[in-house]
């Protein structure tokens, strides 16, 4: 009698799956990067391309990394949050200019004000890369020993701002080199 | 007004769905007379209103109602009239309204070619399909309306997606539908013997002409999408192992099971159970198929709009149909007997082991396309299955199942020898091995695989080969003036559409693995004049113009191929840009032959006039689609046995001499049937 | 005259022949042969804002991008096992086509195969209960056959007994 239910078992067992299944997004890709550390690297400045900005300088601080394009709708519509975030001056706001024209991008923050401590040029994309950049806007929260500890994919919504980010943020801040602090500590960003 | 009437039509349909359902299943549980002969009624009107709801959408849509909000995202006023009306399927809503009217003739051409069938058994099945239809109608009402107004109106549509306006899908999605639907037959089927404790010899045989022909319809469904991909898709690939195509598979492999299983089961009552497992998977995994599609828990270039709601319906649907069919089996499968005895070596086994390679084949496709999805729901990461798995399980399955194939047909029922079979089969074995040595030298490379495949085509010809000689010495004394041509058509049409099939399955190898091995491909950068010489053909590239289509502008390459300076074809490869949406389109140009495809498609400009240029020969690979029409012709052709006509023909007489009603006839005579066709097979 | 003639000549070759004139068109890359290996990994590869595509066959700008750096590093000499591992580095195991074996998809590269020893094991049981269940060359002897029709009668209300399946199959064995 048993060896007759087995497929009804296996049926309801798959169905529970596709149940669950409904609930995730398979488009949205995990970086590989939290809790490692943050590839390093050398890029000009936006508005002093001649001088260059070096990922290593900013060990010791907790810092965000925007990745942002003047060709990004989605960006568009995030900027003013993060212009609020820079005034409220709790975390540095580096930009990442990906793949753009850099007049356009100045032109870009001219218009709707400029959130970032500096904005570095990744003409080629090739940072990008490095940083597994797989659309725009992408932000990456990096920790005083240069580990990243969380991305957040598509634009920051307030919700994830208040609840993960900034949250994740003041404990990061707190940390010594000893303690580490991992983002499944903030309930916000699970 | 019209899509009102479409909507009201479409409601009263479900309440007519739910009579038919309801009724006709309680009247023929209950031997109620007077309920079971709605079905028959319920169904005919059931259809009118489907079919009335279908011709408003359709008016809607020739006439661009674009208050109409399903109108306005799938259609525009510049799209020709041809996918103005193929555009009704193409979007989520209007293709569910397809399905729905499928399922609706498949309904009807149950009751009306039922006649002869006992009275309970066919309004158990309309039943059956009936309460399938209430699903689905009620996921149109209550989630999907096709009719839902845009208030207010626009302007004019969003336009069809440039990728479907091609005539692929004037006839990809609808033949695709009438194999998926024409499965519920098979399951209505299946649920009408369980319900009635009857699981017998008959059912299978009333029911192995409908799965069949829905075989044959999913299977040039799906040859005639993989075609179209390789000729839209502008690099030449014919499958992908997309999610959605692997939903279509899915059915087709456990079809392919049940066609195989049904036939032991008519002619020998054997494995029972086991049919009516692969009826319920089958149809249920089309119905999965449908689901992955408009749920969206999948990323597929196939996947409509997603609602995570919809997903919620249909997962919901899934589990009453599918849970109470495998519950209804659970209960009734233990009391069924076993059929008649066979050895270990006989066509019973054979058969069964062609089941369990497929069945496996299936479920190894569906762990591939579900395994993302079940790591992600337990939170252990992402991953992607794509090709390159499917490729490396699939082959290792398919191979030792063609092996069989070839031993299958000429294995006897009930007790076969396996040293009578091996020196019938020496020929055949010699012939395949010879030709997997030589064929690739004769092509100029040679890899193992590229033998094997070779190898498996030659083995499935040369058994027919074997199959065929030996029937035809058997009728030669009966038949001994006739040609053998004569003979040939005299055999009875089930076992040539059976072989016309596998055939086409020894044919698409062909295709597979010629076009894997020898094909050539060359990215250039060409300016007008400038040849490029592969495989014996030299194309010259005559540069582009800039065309207009009804709603599109097109940048048309012209291309000259010659050999040895003789004009071979001239080809107009396009670069699109559609109106509306704006999106860049490939069309290949290609000019197809028996042996080989030439296939021109272009890239971008790069200056100086000059344009990238990716050349193609592909030879065989008109064989992949050839192979796989062979296959559905087969089925239609083995459906069209003599048997069943004559046994029709033979009730039909006796109906005009008993002057019964045919409802009423005893199943027994029916059941005579079979006998008749084992004496000759 | 002569120079009409050689005109004419001219003329008459250059619009008969025109292929004496083309000439061989050139390659879009430098090298064909590093493209097939190029390709040959971006086959792998999944294009990760497609809707599922690889990265050989999309025209995303990022999948474009990811198919430049696939061509520097083959141009550098790097392995596909080198080229994989830098994507899986950056994208994780989503980008790969092909999953890596470990714990967790252990089930999806063993199951296929899992499954047909299951199926065979299930078979061949079943067959060989089968030959032990039905003895003397057939069917159910006739005590069985009517147990089982007074079974099937009053399971179902439908009249499964008149209808008598087993004693027609039974005839139908026979004539086989």
């Amino acid at each position: 009698m048993l060896r007759y239910l087995v497929p009804l078992i296996v049926f309801l067992g798959v169905a529970g799956f596709l149940l669950k299944g409904l609930e995730l997004n398979p488009r949205e890709v995990p970086s590989p990067f939290i809790d490692k550390p943050a590839p390093s690297f050398s890029l000009p400045k936006l508005h002093e391309p001649e001088a260059q900005f070096a990922s290593k300088d900013m060990l010791g601080q907790v810092w965000l990394l925007n990745v942002w394009a003047s060709w990004c709708v989605a960006c568009r519509s995030e900027h003013p949050l993060l212009v609020q975030l820079s005034h409220a001056n709790i975390v540095p706001v580096y930009g990442l200019n990906y793949k753009d024209e850099p007049d356009d991008a100045r032109n870009w923050l001219r218009q709707l004000g400029d959130a970032y401590v500096s904005s570095l040029i990744d003409y080629d994309g090739k940072v990008g890369i490095d940083y597994g950049v797989y659309g725009v806007p992408e932000t990456f929260v990096i920790d005083k020993q240069g580990i990243i500890r969380h991305k957040v994919i598509g634009p920051v919504t307030p919700s994830a701002l208040d609840n993960c980010v900034l949250p994740l943020v003041r404990k990061l801040q707190q940390a010594t080199a000893q303690t580490v602090v991992k983002r499944t500590e903030v309930e916000g960003c699970a | 007004m019209i899509p009102e009437i479409g909507h009201f039509a479409l409601i009263l349909a479900l309440c007519v769905a739910v009579v038919q359902g309801v009724v006709a299943i309680a009247g023929a549980q209950l031997g109620i007379r007077s309920w079971m002969v709605m079905a028959r009624p319920a169904a005919q009107v059931h259809f009118i209103l489907v079919a009335v709801s279908f011709v408003c959408l359709m008016y809607a849509f020739i006439y661009n109602d674009f208050s109409v909000e399903y109108v306005a995202s799938v259609s525009n006023s510049m799209l020709p009239i041809q996918y103005r009306i193929a555009a009704i399927w193409g979007g989520h809503e209007g293709s569910l309204l397809l399905w729905a009217l499928l399922l609706a003739i498949w309904t009807m051409a149950v009751a009306r070619y039922s006649r002869n069938l006992p009275l309970d058994m066919v309004s158990r099945v309309i039943g059956v399909m009936g309460l399938i239809s209430v699903g689905f109608l009620m996921f149109m009402l209550f989630t999907s309306n096709p009719f839902d107004r845009l208030l207010p109106a626009a302007l004019d549509g969003r336009d069809l997606n440039p990728l479907l306006q091609d005539p692929g899908l004037i006839f990809h999605p609808p033949l695709l539908y009438i194999g998926y639907v024409g499965f519920s037959v098979a399951f209505a089927f299946a649920i009408a013997a369980l319900l009635s404790g009857r699981m017998d010899a008959t059912w299978a045989r009333w029911s192995r002409p409908w799965t069949t022909i829905a075989w044959s319809f999913l299977t040039a469904g799906i040859a005639l999408g993989s075609w179209w991909a390789y000729y839209e898709l502008g690099w030449g690939g014919w499958w992908f192992w997309d999610p959605v195509e692997n939903a279509s598979f899915l059915p087709w492999l456990v079809g392919t099971a049940l066609v195989h299983s049904l036939a032991v089961t008519e002619k020998r009552g054997s494995f029972k159970n086991w049919t009516i497992l692969l009826a319920i998977f089958t149809f249920s995994l089309s119905l999965l198929g449908t689901f992955l599609v408009r749920s969206g828990v999948l990323t597929s270039v196939h996947a409509f709009a997603v609602d995570p709601e919809r997903g919620v319906f249909i997962l919901g649907f899934l589990v009453v149909t599918i849970g109470t069919s495998l519950a209804l089996f659970a209960w009734r499968a233990p009391k069924v007997g076993l059929g008649g005895r066979f050895s270990l070596v006989s066509r019973e086994t054979f058969l069964l082991m062609n089941n369990v390679m497929l069945v496996v084949a299936a479920g190894a496709v569906l762990l591939g396309t579900l395994y993302p999805l079940l790591l992600d729901s337990l939170d252990m990461g992402k991953i992607s299955v794509g090709p390159p798995y499917f490729d490396a399980v699939f082959l290792p399955l398919m191979v030792p199942m063609i092996f069989l194939m070839g031993l299958g047909p000429i294995a006897r029922w009930k007790q076969a020898d396996l040293p009578d079979m091996a020196s019938r089969m020496k020929w055949a074995a010699v012939v395949s091995l010879v030709m997997a040595l030589i064929l690739p030298f004769v092509m100029g490379e040679w890899f193992a695989l590229t033998s094997l495949g070779f190898a498996l085509a030659f083995w499935i010809v040369s058994s027919i080969v074997v199959s065929m000689s030996e029937r035809l010495r058997k009728t030669a004394s009966t038949n001994a003036g006739a040609g053998v041509l004569a003979r040939i058509v005299a055999l009875p049409n089930a076992y040539l559409g059976m072989n016309v099939a596998h055939i086409g399955v020894a044919v698409f190898i062909m295709g597979v693995t010629m076009v894997n091995t020898y094909e050539v491909e060359k990215d250039m950068r060409m300016e007008v004049g400038d040849t490029v010489t592969m495989s014996g053909y030299t194309f010259r590239f005559d540069g582009v113009t800039e065309v207009e289509g009804p709603n599109y502008k097109a940048s048309r390459g012209q291309i000259l191929v010659t050999v040895d300076d003789k004009t071979e074809a001239v080809l107009f490869p396009e670069k699109r840009v559609y109106f509306v949406q704006t999106m860049p389109m490939t069309e290949a140009g290609i000019d197809s032959g028996l042996f080989r495809d030439l296939y021109v498609s272009l890239g971008e400009p790069v200056g100086n006039g000059a344009w990238s240029v990716r050349v193609y020969y592909k030879p065989f690979v008109g064989w992949i689609w050839g192979g796989t029409f062979l296959m559905a012709i087969g089925g239609i052709f083995a459906v069209s046995d003599r048997r069943y006509r004559l046994a029709s023909r033979k009730r039909k007489a006796q109906k005009k001499a008993a002057g019964q009603p045919a409802a009423g006839q005893s199943v027994a005579d029916q059941t005579t049937a079979p006998v008749q066709s084992m004496e000759r097979e | 005259m002569n120079s009409l003639k050689i005109g004419i000549v001219l003329l008459c070759l250059f619009v008969f022949a025109p292929p004496a004139f083309a000439k061989e068109a050139e390659y879009m890359v430098a090298d064909p042969e590093m493209e097939k290996t190029v390709n040959a990994i971006s086959e792998e590869l999944r294009c990760l804002v497609c809707q599922n595509q690889t990265i050989a066959d999309s025209n995303a700008p990022l999948a474009v991008d990811l198919k430049n750096q696939v061509r520097d590093m083959v141009e550098s000499g790097q392995s596909q096992s080198d080229i994989i591992d830098y994507m899986v580095e950056r994208y994780g195991d989503f980008v790969r086509y092909r999953p890596p074996m470990n714990t967790s998809t252990m089930l999806l590269w063993v199951g296929p195969f899992l499954l047909l020893l299951i199926g065979v094991v299930v078979l061949v049981v079943n067959l060989r209960k089968r030959t032990t269940v039905i003895k003397n060359d057939g069917d159910l002897s006739v005590e069985e056959n009517e147990r089982l029709q007074r079974l099937l009668a009053a399971e179902s209300s439908a009249p499964a007994a008149k209808h008598g399946n087993l004693s027609s199959q039974k005839a139908g064995e026979e004539k086989s």
